[in-house]
């Protein structure tokens, strides 16, 4: 936590803009309550993302250009897997076959593995249940989506949102 | 006529969304534990989250409302999955074994059936 002092000031600053232009935006109203409660959130706001170390990890800035891509491709794995975890639910037989996959996380930054993480969990039929020192224990819902997964393609997509 | 053909876009996600929140909650009672059920609960979190949003923003048009409305779409889509690993997290730390198979969880049984 000694390191609150290295944190850049442009980027606060940026923040802090970044903020307090949406509150104004997204309000649209002007009286002076409101105008007081959005200073007080944006200050709130970046006193909290400088507790929490944003500012000291500028991988987060790099990849947001390559984010919409990569949430095309994961709405399309997104549907692709509701449908199939719905016909699982649905089918009187309901045959799932429950699975634990361990997985090793090929992007490197904390970032990166969250992505990875909340990635696997977003997409019906797998669940992150636990992120440690780059190691991911997912639970499936069928062996067939453990098997998808072990093929790694989320894990390398993931990766290579980081990469520059 | 571009109007109508939206509409019935947006009516098509709508439904197809409120069917994903049915869906979720029959695999809620029907999935036999834990572990199998948060996998129920996040169809709903996501693609329910995703079609009905969609819809709404259809039905706003261009202007500040579907802002608003793809901006909560998003941090719920950033929060959702947190909150499920949270959850998880925390079932497994406390000794809940997930290996169990498709076994249902001790004392859960009684009330679905």
């Amino acid at each position: 936590m000694s390191q609150h002092g290295e944190a850049q000031l442009p980027a606060v600053l940026l923040l802090l803009l970044v903020l307090a232009v949406s509150w104004v935006l997204w309000s649209g109203l002007y009286k002076p309550l409101l105008l007081g409660l959005g200073v007080f959130s944006c200050l709130l706001s970046v006193y909290m993302a400088l507790r929490m170390g944003f500012f000291r990890n500028q991988a987060m800035m790099s990849l947001l250009p390559r984010l919409p891509g990569y949430w095309w491709w994961l709405l399309r794995e997104i549907a692709r897997s509701s449908v199939e975890v719905a016909r699982i639910i649905l089918k009187p037989s309901m045959p799932i076959s429950p699975t634990l996959v361990e997985l090793a996380s090929q992007a490197d930054s904390e970032a990166g593995q969250v992505i990875l993480g909340n990635s696997i969990t977003l997409s019906p039929g797998t669940v992150t249940l636990d992120l440690h020192e780059g190691k991911l224990l997912v639970h499936c819902l069928t062996r067939d989506t453990a098997r998808e997964l072990q093929a790694g393609e989320v894990s390398r997509r993931a990766a290579a949102l980081e990469r520059n | 006529m571009i109007d109508v053909v939206l509409d019935v876009i947006s009516w098509v996600l709508l439904a197809l969304g409120g069917a994903c929140v049915l869906i979720g909650g029959i695999g809620g009672l029907r999935l036999p534990n834990f572990y199998t059920r948060i996998h129920a609960a996040s169809l709903t979190d996501t693609m329910a989250t995703l079609l009905i949003f969609t819809g709404m923003m259809l039905q706003s048009g261009f202007s500040l409302p579907t802002m608003k409305l793809f901006a909560i779409m998003l941090f719920l889509l950033l929060t959702g999955p947190t909150a499920t690993y949270a959850l998880a997290n925390a079932a497994l730390l406390s000794g809940m074994k997930p290996d169990s198979g498709v076994e249902r969880d001790r004392g859960a049984s009684g009330g679905v059936q």
